[in-house]
């Protein structure tokens, strides 16, 4: 198997896969001894399911042989731990369901499962996607693939740091106030959170329902747009998901961007931006205006109310959500309890973790009686007016640009201690989430030698135009081409 | 002092769906522990609720039968509250927007008179699982299969002022949702079940008095009784100078006395919110029409129409009304034989059968086309009243068959055919005036008393056969001259 193989897109490897060039199998077994020898530093992989990948993977090569395979089939993938995968371990980073095999597919995964793409393993998170360094995992930090010393961000890290480090051409993540976009600027890769609805949810352990959205991790834009086709569509099962058709994201990958209107929001470029990150954005703001899109200054006024209602909201859903957990039925149960309080008190208080219990705390008070209207109502409303910001700022622009976190990766324990400095680096990222948008990270170039993503948001369900004005950029950029050293394998070499 | 009492109700009538409010498991009763509970009900991590249509199909027709609006964007709320048959660590309810809204319901209280009782709301929910604490030594069982069910809650306005008054109110409700084929009418099963919010306070005082919500009372009888026994302990503690806590107590039917379960000081605080993973219900003028259509006549328009189509009595026209089974069975007879001849059977010999066997109309041993082949032979003479009771014990017992020729096969068999024929009944009287001359003697000296004894003699010669109008006739006639 040629080393090459992780320089290449998937619309290449399919190519490859369907012309006989190599089979799944010789794919997967690729990745596979890839995981096998990395992973053990960047502990991105809470399980590896090889055997249940090859197998998979032989009847992937048995659909290309047969002339029943689609596009994707027979490329090896990485889910997020958050995805329940039938007979596999599904733990969403919690010492809670450690213990937890999952007895059905999520929807997203049975429709990859479907197209026979192997999966190499369930990823690293921050417990039930509480956290934005992947240090709240209860199977330990993940490691940046750029420096070994910095987190990855979160919640979504194993997976990020998974597709940048070339563990996995591709991997699903979610994102709730910013996991998927903020691991992927940070690890330098591609990532997309499309509209809320737009991916099922049935299946992905809720966070905050509300606000959870399956996406997608790649190295560009247009292999993103092929995962994120076979992702996403109505599903019956999840009653928020959307009943309008999937577009073929590909084939308008290639538009022009004459013309394009980018707004860039004043308030995202304001006091806390690190002044070499903002260079970064601002040298991709230039990089659109040489392709033909016109800038325009906009304002969403109320942004910086995004992080108070986030907190509000998100814990009051993770207060309820997370109360299912309580050694009854599957997960962790606490030794010989003496009655039924002592068992749900010491179930969840060995099994969680620091970060959920503060949520769950946070949310429990929100959501108690005479706090309700002070606090969740009130953030229900700011989410209104956040959601109406947009809306008149995508009157006049097609898609809105900025960085996607204020900062490039962190050390890892720089932060620990300090949960609000923590949930500030979520600032750009968290109030699209507030509206249901869909929004990018693309990679857009390096500050202090580590990766910085540019942010894409758009309106609801214009994936495909985001999709374009990402590729066009990366048509004209090699931002996305880079890879760490220890990880990369140089053109020629084998 | 005169005290008043107020009581409102909290009805939970469980849908007679074919599945689960929120997942696809059916809902039989007296299944396998936990064979009807599938990830959804189970709760497992990643599950999400799907809303049954069905229920909410038949919560709107409840809400239009007692002229209540429907919430056009109704909302489902979390309540939170750990336990371990609750496997989601909340139920799905509804709290501030119910999908239905205030409506009424009419009662008749034992004077005769009508009162309309306020129907606050109703809302959808699940059901809860069940724990078993027997036969597990120590430990405690979880069956599922109930979790998820849906339900009904039904909550009236505190307008009832005795238990006879919140008694009649239950039947009322328990008479329409069965008329609305959405609940089984159950209470053995607990497909229907009450609680009580009782108060008290002197009479003429507007204010209420604290209350105490009963639990545990699922029959009618219990419901009467343990708000009765509720309002004596209430007044007693007042009186002795005590006060009503709010609290939530449990009628104990064996002991006949309610107790304490929990104060409210002790009650949780469920953090009700809207559930994030289901969406506003949204109900459209047409939903609500094609609901409309599918409404059946309701107990008081079928009561109007029996006294007006049938001219019965209102005495007999509510009797038959009181359920839709004994209502289609009246009206299955009386399409094809005499109304009020149907009435009569049905109210009295059918009942009281019925009611001595302890069976519903719908397990009868005499089908309404077997009555209805009955009354034709009353109507045309061919048996008597008295006759046809032999007919209809014999039918009871399952002689002549299961259709409409039963009565005929059973007065074949039996010889009971009436005798019209009157020069047979001429020579029975001949008879017996020509054996009774003293009789004979005492009627023309103006006894006229003894008529009747000549009219006991012919029937008893005849076998209780001979056409009764024509003996009249006929010993008057020869006892005359």
């Amino acid at each position: 198997m040629d080393n090459q193989m992780i320089n290449k897109s998937l619309a290449e490897l399919s190519v490859g896969l369907q012309s006989g060039k190599f089979s799944s199998v010789e794919l997967t077994q690729f990745y596979l001894d890839r995981i096998a020898s990395h992973d053990s530093e960047l502990n991105a992989f809470i399980t590896v399911t090889a055997e249940q990948a090859l197998a998979t993977a032989k009847t992937a090569d048995e659909k290309i042989a047969s002339g029943s395979a689609s596009g994707l089939t027979g490329i090896p993938l990485a889910h997020k731990d958050i995805f329940c995968t039938d007979g596999v371990k599904t733990s969403a980073g919690s010492k809670m369901l450690d213990n937890f095999i999952a007895p059905y597919n999520a929807t997203v995964v049975e429709k990859l499962k479907s197209i026979s793409m192997p999966m190499l393993g369930k990823t690293n998170m921050d417990e039930f996607a509480m956290g934005s360094s992947n240090e709240n995992s209860y199977y330990g930090a993940v490691k940046n693939p750029w420096d070994l010393d910095r987190v990855p961000g979160g919640s979504s890290g194993g997976s990020a740091a998974a597709v940048a480090a070339k563990l996995a051409p591709i991997a699903t993540g979610t994102d709730t106030g910013g996991s998927i976009r903020q691991p992927a600027s940070l690890t330098g890769i591609t990532g997309i959170k499309p509209t809320y609805g737009r991916v099922s949810r049935y299946g992905m352990i809720a966070y905050a329902s509300s606000l959870d959205q399956g996406g997608v991790f790649a190295s560009s834009a247009a292999d993103s747009a092929l995962l994120l086709e076979a992702m996403s569509g109505f599903d019956a099962k999840d009653s928020t998901s959307v009943d309008i058709p999937v577009p073929d994201y590909s084939t308008t990958l290639n538009d022009s961007l004459q013309g394009l209107k980018i707004g860039l929001p004043k308030e995202y470029f304001e006091e806390g931006l690190n002044s070499e990150v903002a260079k970064v954005i601002e040298a991709a703001v230039e990089e659109y205006k040489k392709l033909g899109a016109e800038i325009i200054e906009v304002s969403l006024p109320n942004t910086h109310l995004a992080i108070p209602a986030y907190y509000v909201i998100a814990p009051a859903e993770a207060s309820s959500n997370l109360s299912r957990f309580d050694g009854v039925r599957y997960g962790y149960r606490c030794e010989d309890p003496v009655d039924l309080t002592d068992m749900y008190m010491r179930s969840r208080g060995d099994a969680f973790g620091r970060e959920v219990k503060r949520r769950i705390m946070t949310g429990t008070y929100a959501l108690s009686a005479g706090y309700y209207d002070a606090y969740y109502l009130k953030a229900q409303k700011i989410r209104r007016l956040i959601s109406e910001d947009f809306q008149k700022v995508f009157e006049k622009v097609d898609v809105i640009m900025g960085p996607v976190a204020p900062e490039t990766a962190f050390k890892i324990g720089e932060k620990s201690d300090d949960p609000i400095s923590m949930y500030l680096s979520d600032i750009y990222t968290i109030a699209l989430n507030l509206a249901g948008l869909p929004g990018m990270s693309v990679p857009a170039g390096f500050a202090n030698n580590m990766p910085v993503g540019l942010q894409i948001i758009g309106n609801a369900f214009t994936e495909g135009k985001m999709l374009n004005v990402a590729h066009q950029y990366q048509q004209a950029t090699d931002w996305h081409k880079q890879t760490p050293s220890k990880y990369a394998v140089s053109e020629g070499e084998k | 002092m005169e005290w008043e009492t107020v009581i409102g109700l909290e009805i939970h009538a469980q849908l007679s769906t074919k599945s689960k409010l929120f997942s696809g498991s059916s809902i039989e009763y007296g299944q396998e522990p936990n064979t009807q509970a599938n990830v959804v009900d189970l709760a497992m991590p990643g599950v999400l609720p799907v809303l049954n249509a069905e229920a909410v199909r038949m919560a709107a027709m409840f809400g239009l039968a007692i002229g209540a609006p429907i919430g056009r964007g109704n909302v489902f709320a979390r309540k939170n509250y750990f336990y371990p048959d609750l496997p989601q660590g909340y139920q799905i309810s509804q709290f501030d927007k119910p999908i239905v809204e205030l409506g009424h319901i009419d009662i008749t209280l034992e004077d005769g008179e009508t009162k309309r009782v306020g129907v606050t709301r109703a809302h959808l929910e699940q059901d809860a699982g069940k724990s078993l604490h027997e036969d597990f030594a120590g430990m405690t069982g979880i069956d599922l299969n109930r979790s998820g069910t849906p339900l009904l809650e039904i909550v009236s306005e505190p307008d009832m002022r005795s238990a006879k008054e919140a008694v009649a109110y239950m039947k009322k409700i328990h008479e329409l949702v069965q008329y609305l084929g959405i609940n089984d009418g159950n209470l053995q099963e607990g497909s229907f079940r009450c609680d009580a919010n009782v108060s008290v306070r002197p009479k003429g005082q507007e204010e209420f008095g604290t209350r105490a919500e009963l639990k545990n009372i699922n029959s009618f009888k219990f419901v009467e009784r343990a708000i009765n026994i509720e309002v004596e302990r209430q007044i007693d503690l007042i009186e002795d100078g005590g006060s009503v806590v709010q609290e939530t107590r449990l009628y104990d039917p064996d002991k006949n006395e309610t107790r304490s379960m929990r104060s409210k000081e002790e009650a949780n605080d469920y953090r009700y919110f809207p559930d994030p993973d289901l969406l506003p219900i949204e109900i459209t003028d047409e939903f609500l029409e094609e609901v409309r259509k599918t409404l059946p006549e309701l107990p008081g328009v079928k009561f109007k129409r029996f006294v007006e189509e049938y001219d019965l009595s209102e005495y007999d026209a509510g009797v038959l009304t009181a359920n839709i089974a004994t209502a289609d069975y009246f009206e299955s007879v009386a399409k094809s034989a005499d109304a009020k001849l149907a009435a009569n059977w049905i109210t009295g010999e059918l009942s009281s059968h019925l009611n001595k066997e302890d069976l519903s109309i719908n397990d009868s041993p005499v089908n309404a086309a077997m009555l209805t082949g009955l009354i034709k032979r009353i109507e045309d003479k061919t048996i008597s009243g008295k006759i046809a009771k032999q007919v209809f014990e014999a039918m009871w017992n399952a002689e002549g068959g299961t259709d409409e020729s039963a009565a005929d096969k059973v007065i074949d068999a039996k010889g009971l055919k009436q005798i019209t024929d009157s020069g047979a009944i001429e020579s029975i009287i001949d008879e017996i005036i020509a054996n009774n001359p003293a009789q004979v003697e005492q009627f023309q000296s103006g006894k006229d008393k003894v008529f009747g004894f000549f009219v006991g003699q012919v029937m008893k010669a005849s076998q209780g056969k001979a056409n009764p109008a024509q003996v009249n006739q006929m010993l008057k006639d020869k006892l005359s001259t």
